[in-house]
């Protein structure tokens, strides 16, 4: 059977998230129960979740969340793990035996940091240390994917629908101030674990519904600079664009999507002198990292999450807000099961960025 | 003209019947193939000297000429055709090169027709060009690596480096005035500016009529340095350095005096009537140390306000010539 990387997988999907801006943490059940009235947007092949605060005890430690298809990759990615890092805690991450969820791999999760002496002697910032690491991982050791790599959050997915997903990773047992979920339709899958939404690297996840056309065009600009696009989904180079901007050029998380859903040059041309020019000096700095096609996508990260639509909207999305918390989903349905009397329920604007953080001094 | 070998191309076939000898062919023709005997009161051809134009066929008011394929043959074998052998005698009577005009005429493959120009190296078409429409418009010049912020914390976008803006991800490739004529580069001038993309001088200079297209040229600087001067760098867009030629084959480029006409030589600055030889190398540019002292001499007389291209081949070993040529900064282009 092929994996994911060897073949190219058009995918349709469901997208939900919730936030509470109060800092407050509630269990994964919320967010099984807002995906499963989505079940029809999927097809059973790929599920997933990402929580933040769900680790409190360890949360200035990275937590690795590895799949291994052998004894041999665990053992090799164990040894490569021990020589760069600190290592607190490894542990299987706790499953429920079900049915509907099958060839599972072996599923760990580490605590670490990396050495001190040693990352100071690489003259690298600690995240972009631990990105290196885990891109490092991916590519080259082979049945071992690491799928989550962040501080206090995780991401837990798996080939089957999202609520069972959900049930077999025990996410009630769990408590987060936010969670994003994903249910998959790929029109032609090989049915791999890495290959199920969120993608992440470091603390950034992404969960997206569409089929971004300019795939080929954004993997050749982000391979540039040090990413590999192993797994031939558009999702996983949504990734990397948003890591590459928003961590490594500093640029805001509106600013990053001016850069990728982009106004029309017709639109640009257009406005006032100010915006033009810096829509202009966007587009063309980062002419590559700008994405087309149909995508309605959720950015989780420490202490917020950005929702966005492609430029002319052609996916659905829905925002809805009650007291503390923040609903975004492709679906109404999705927010009303879990919060049937909203405060406000709104369709952002393709292009528009909805950011939502959670308030100030919250500690998360 | 001496006796030669070569056999006529075309038969001329007169009707004496129909023919009245009112001498209409003769005038007519052009290669003088007609001619009256007057000892005999008929026309007589010498079919040598026929290209099958049909002038005389069509004005014949008996219609008594017909103009057909003459049957006579070398003697052939399947190695040896009668266009082989022709050939040869024709270059041999010569001693030039022969050529044809207006597409290849044997059954060689078109290349160009069957070529696919994959547009998403660099513009993204849509999946569903129905929704959502294709954008082509592209920037080339240098990007910065970092993004610098005013005391605002905005963006700043001044001082990039100088950028070209095309409408249309194609640029015209280069043809220089004197190698094709005044007309042929007031047309490419005025799509250029038309398409919002650039058209470009190639090493001939800058015909002062076409100044005003300042914006949509790039002006080349090529092996001969055929009218180059501070004006002309200012003027373009941007300046290309030809070290790789493009589609004209050969070695080098040969104008013959012949073509260095008044104003050609005005613009070439070049004595009229003078051959104009570009070598092959820059004389000047035996190593990428050299190029890059070309590159500075050229953004200090354009006072780092236009971009450099370097203009090379698609070689062997191109992708470590380009990765040399980049890596000193400057944009570069394949032929």
């Amino acid at each position: 059977m092929q994996k994911e990387g060897q073949i190219r997988i058009p995918s349709g999907c469901a997208i939900t998230g919730v936030i509470s801006k109060s800092g407050e943490r509630f269990s994964g059940e919320t967010a099984i129960r807002s995906i499963e009235p989505m079940h029809d947007r999927s097809n059973g092949l790929g599920g997933g979740f990402a929580a933040y605060g769900i680790y409190p005890k360890n949360r200035d430690l990275y937590a690795f969340h590895v799949f291994y298809d052998s004894v041999r990759a665990k053992e090799e990615c164990e040894a490569a793990l021990q020589t760069s890092f600190d290592v607190s805690a490894a542990e299987k991450i706790p499953t429920r035996r079900m049915p509907q969820i099958t060839d599972e791999p072996a599923i760990w999760r580490y605590f670490a940091l990396p050495y001190d002496k040693l990352l100071q002697s690489t003259g690298l910032d600690e995240r972009e240390f631990v990105a290196q690491f885990v891109v490092k991982i991916n590519t080259q050791i082979p049945g071992a994917y690491v799928f989550s790599s962040g501080k206090n959050m995780g991401v837990f997915k798996a080939v089957g629908f999202p609520e069972d997903v959900g049930r077999y990773y025990r996410l009630e047992d769990y408590e987060g101030y936010c969670w994003t979920a994903h249910g998959r339709y790929p029109t032609n899958t090989p049915g791999w674990w890495g290959g199920a939404h969120p993608f992440s690297l470091l603390d950034y996840t992404v969960v997206h519904n569409g089929e971004i056309s300019s795939y080929d065009a954004n993997r050749r600009w982000i391979e540039m600079f040090g990413y590999r696009c192993t797994l031939l989904t558009d999702t996983e180079a949504i990734t990397y664009i948003i890591d590459y901007l928003n961590r490594r050029h500093g640029l805001s998380l509106k600013e990053t999507a001016e850069v990728i859903a982009a106004p029309f040059w017709n639109e640009i041309d257009s406005m006032s002198p100010e915006d033009r020019k810096r829509y202009t000096y966007l587009r063309n700095i980062f002419s590559g990292l700008l994405i087309t096609g149909p995508f309605s996508i959720l950015l989780g990260f420490t202490g917020g999450m950005m929702a966005l639509n492609d430029r002319l909207k052609l996916r659905s999305m829905v925002v809805g807000e009650k007291g503390d918390r923040v609903y975004v989903a492709s679906e109404e349905c999705a927010i009303r099961t879990v919060e049937p009397t909203l405060d406000r329920l709104w369709s952002p604007r393709g292009g528009e960025p909805v950011i939502v953080r959670v308030n100030e001094g919250v500690r998360v | 003209m001496a006796i030669n070998y070569k056999i006529p191309e075309y038969d001329v076939l007169r009707d004496p019947q129909r023919c009245i000898a009112c001498r209409v062919c003769e005038r007519q023709c052009a290669n003088e193939v007609h001619a009256f005997d007057p000892e005999s009161g008929t026309m007589r051809s010498d079919e040598s000297k026929c290209v099958n134009c049909h002038r005389c066929v069509t004005l014949c008011p008996t219609h008594a000429l017909k103009i057909v394929k003459n049957p006579d043959t070398f003697r052939l074998s399947a190695y040896w055709k009668q266009s082989d052998i022709g050939e040869i005698y024709a270059q041999a009577d010569t001693g030039g090169m022969l050529l044809s005009s207006m597409g290849n005429p044997k059954p060689y493959p078109i290349y160009w027709d069957k070529m696919l120009i994959n547009a998403s190296q660099v513009t993204n078409p849509s999946i569903d060009p129905l929704r959502e429409p294709m954008e082509t418009r592209t920037f080339l010049g240098k990007k910065p690596g970092r993004i610098e912020r005013n005391a605002d914390g905005s963006i700043k976008t001044a001082g990039l480096p100088p950028q070209l803006k095309l409408e249309v991800p194609i640029l015209f490739s280069a043809m220089s005035y004197g190698s094709i004529s005044y007309n042929a580069h007031a047309s490419l001038a005025r799509a250029a500016r038309e398409l919002g993309t650039y058209y470009n001088t190639g090493e001939g200079g800058l015909h002062e009529d076409f100044y005003e297209y300042g914006p949509n040229t790039i002006v080349q600087v090529a092996s001969g340095r055929f009218g180059v001067h501070p004006d002309y760098l200012k003027t373009g867009a941007a300046i290309e350095i030809k070290i790789g030629q493009g589609a004209k084959p050969g070695i080098g480029g040969h104008l013959p005096g012949a073509k260095i006409t008044d104003a050609v030589s005005r613009t070439r600055m070049i004595p009229k009537g003078t051959d104009a030889i570009s070598p092959a190398p820059h004389h000047d540019i035996y190593s990428i140390e050299d190029l890059r002292q070309l590159v500075f001499s050229l953004k200090e007389a354009t006072e780092y306000q236009k971009p450099v291209i370097v203009k090379i081949a698609a070689v062997h070993n191109v992708a470590a010539i380009a990765s040399g040529i980049a890596a000193q900064r400057r944009g570069y282009h394949c032929h």
